[in-house]
């Protein structure tokens, strides 16, 4: 399904954010008045080079920081009135994250590591190993389950960071550089797993300074010292 | 997230770094033990106290000659006068003047050179009457004690302990042998039977007992002076009684008033709290050094796990980012410092258990186990954890999730 229609009502709407980080007398302003809607079901790259603000975009896409100023809505909701413990529970449940540095915690086999937002989800231990067993199938990692980040490939990492970024079925994955530290082969992994969860209807927003990547989305954000800019609608 | 979720996250990190969970730990381990030897130590010493002053009889009156400010004080005596006669003695046993005095033994104590053969040793000789036996609740293990006769005759008798009779006699039968002390030869007429009341300072079990006559005798003076007035009241219930009665026939004997008494009175209850009294300043003392220990122990496991928690901040960042509210990444945290502070309580309740169980071996000192200390102590290395840990744990708790994840 292409959320392109009419009635498409957007799942993040950005209104003159803006972010200003003050070290000491220095104030960068990461973002200066970012104004973007992005709807339920879009696949959206945002590309830019070194620096412009994409990491710091993504993090207020996923509520893990807050505008200096301007309005963020998530699904409707004006993120600036929610309190920490309802910030978490919208990451838990309506967000899936991949990270450049895949973020896996060292002591814990792929399976607990995949299952642990279902734990702050406060699903049952055995739904919990079903649904991490089924999500790292779904990545093609189902025979490593037992097997701890340190015994798996850069490559097969991230795809555990996948598994683990779907395992609650949210309705976005915001992935930050998702395929920066991985080669070719495990790049086209990764991207044809975020193709495939854009077929079954999740709305996927990809952050990337390769054009490559980007290419594989339907929409193309281009960031810019802070500023956005819309990019020639992919065919 | 459910405690149980928790408690195994928190069990996940301290299994993680084991060394240094011991190590947290040692702090409290040390505390914890050291509590509960240091209460085992003054609870044995009290037991051993009370045991010994219960060994001394039962309904006991203790007369000592010199005057007393309260219990357990000694004013200095006015010399001659402040003694004790066998007169007084025999006033306090008129059942006209103390109808609820039972007994009274007087006793003379010095210490003597006893000779059997070749053989030497050095012991202490009492010198007493016949009552003796009745008033200590002592019995004889062989022979007998001697008589009203060999008592008013200054008889060359004796009637020896048994660790003295081992000395002088290698654990061969003494009665009927022969004891030479200061010259004189007195016949073994009976041996007690062991009291069990044995401290360093007072071995019920090594003396020379003989008639109060002969101790006078071979110590080359009549007027040796009376150590210890042992009275027994005819009960329990008269034993008060009985105190005011000993202490009105005395005052009387002596011809002074009750402020210039030249005597004491001790009641055994009294001498157990002297006892005790010192005892206690010692185990409070010591419990007291194991306490700062406790706190030291504690601020350990605050340091490691403000340490852990800026080790762990990506980990922490992570789990925020994934749905952790600060609520639950403040129970982890709680609950791992809680862990350190349990397990070092249970390790150091173990070694203080191992501890009050060889170390009586070891120093020949009474170490009781107190289920109510194990206790206090348990819940003490949790509060400790506990407590520590509110602070490094509302840290992470509070750190924003972007900081967290940001920090390489
Ligand atoms: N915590 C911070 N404090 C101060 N300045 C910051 C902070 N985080 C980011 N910045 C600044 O904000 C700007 C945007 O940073 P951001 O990390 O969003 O860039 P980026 O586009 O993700 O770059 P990259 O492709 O290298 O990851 C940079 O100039 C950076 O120095
Ligand atoms: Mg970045």
């Amino acid at each position: 399904m292409k959320a392109h229609g009419a009635d498409a009502r957007p799942i993040l709407d950005l209104t003159g954010v803006r972010k200003t980080y003050s070290t000491g007398a220095v104030a960068v302003e990461a973002l200066r008045g970012i104004d973007v809607q992005i709807n339920a079901g879009e696949y959206v790259a945002i590309i830019g080079p070194s620096g412009s603000g994409k990491s710091t975009l993504m993090h207020i896409l996923g509520c893990l920081d807050v505008p200096t100023e301007g309005r963020y809505e998530l699904a409707g909701r004006d993120v600036s009135d929610l309190d920490e413990a309802e910030l978490a529970a919208i990451r838990n449940r309506e967000i899936g994250f991949v990270f450049q540095q895949f973020n896996l915690l060292a002591d814990m086999t792929a399976l607990r590591n995949v299952a642990l937002p279902l734990v702050y989800a406060g699903v049952p231990g055995h739904e919990r190993e079903r649904r991490a067993r089924q999500a790292l199938e779904r990545v093609g990692l189902g025979d490593r389950a037992d097997h701890r980040p340190g015994e798996l490939s850069g490559g097969q990492q991230q795809r555990v960071a996948v598994a683990r970024a779907l395992v609650t079925e949210p309705a976005m994955i915001l992935a930050d550089e998702p395929t920066g530290n991985l080669d070719s082969v495990s790049t086209d992994d990764v991207l044809g797993l975020f193709a495939e969860l854009h077929e079954a209807g999740r709305t996927i927003v990809l952050i990337t300074h390769d054009h490559e990547v980007a290419e594989q989305a339907e929409r193309v954000l281009t960031i810019r010292d802070g500023e956005i800019s819309e990019a020639v609608v992919v065919p | 997230m459910t405690w149980f979720e928790t408690l195994r996250t928190a069990g996940d990190a301290v299994r993680a770094h084991r060394l240094r969970s011991l190590l947290t730990m040692l702090g409290i381990v040390i505390g914890i033990s050291s509590v509960v030897l240091t209460v085992g130590l003054g609870l044995g010493a009290q037991d051993k106290v009370r045991d010994q002053i219960d060994a001394l009889g039962s309904n006991l009156l203790i007369v000592s000659p010199g005057s007393s400010t309260g219990t357990g004080g000694v004013r200095g005596g006015f010399g001659s006068s402040s003694m004790l006669t066998l007169a007084d003695a025999e006033a306090i046993a008129d059942k006209a003047v103390a109808p609820d005095v039972a007994r009274v033994a007087p006793t003379t104590s010095t210490t003597t050179s006893l000779a059997a053969g070749t053989t030497n040793w050095t012991s202490r000789l009492v010198g007493t009457t016949t009552t003796w036996e009745q008033v200590r609740s002592r019995t004889l293990a062989s022979g007998r004690f001697f008589t009203a006769d060999e008592l008013t005759t200054g008889a060359d008798v004796v009637v020896l302990g048994p660790d003295t009779s081992n000395e002088l006699f290698s654990f061969g039968s003494p009665v009927g042998q022969t004891v030479t002390v200061n010259g004189a030869s007195l016949t073994v007429i009976g041996v007690l039977e062991a009291s069990g009341a044995t401290t360093e300072d007072s071995n019920e079990d090594d003396l020379a007992v003989v008639p109060i006559t002969t101790a006078q005798r071979l110590g080359g003076s009549t007027s040796i002076a009376i150590a210890t007035m042992y009275v027994e009241a005819t009960s329990a219930d008269t034993l008060s009684a009985a105190y005011q009665e000993v202490n009105a026939a005395l005052l009387t004997a002596h011809d002074v008033t009750g402020e210039e008494a030249d005597f004491s009175i001790a009641t055994q209850d009294a001498l157990l709290e002297t006892a005790n009294s010192t005892n206690r300043t010692m185990t409070i003392l010591l419990a007291g050094i194991a306490a700062i220990s406790l706190l030291v122990g504690g601020i350990g496991v605050m340091n490691i796990m403000l340490v852990s928690v800026t080790e762990r901040i990506r980990e922490i960042g992570l789990r925020k980012a994934l749905g952790a509210t600060p609520s639950a990444i403040r129970r982890q945290f709680l609950i791992e410092a809680s862990l350190l502070g349990v397990f070092g309580g249970v390790i150091g309740v173990s070694i203080g258990v191992v501890g009050t169980v060889v170390l009586p071996d070891l120093i020949d000192q009474p170490v009781s186990i107190s289920a109510p200390a194990i206790a206090a102590a348990l819940l003490v290395a949790l509060g400790l954890g506990v407590g520590f840990g509110v602070y490094p744990a509302s840290r992470a708790a509070r750190l924003t999730p972007i900081d967290a994840l940001r920090s390489e």
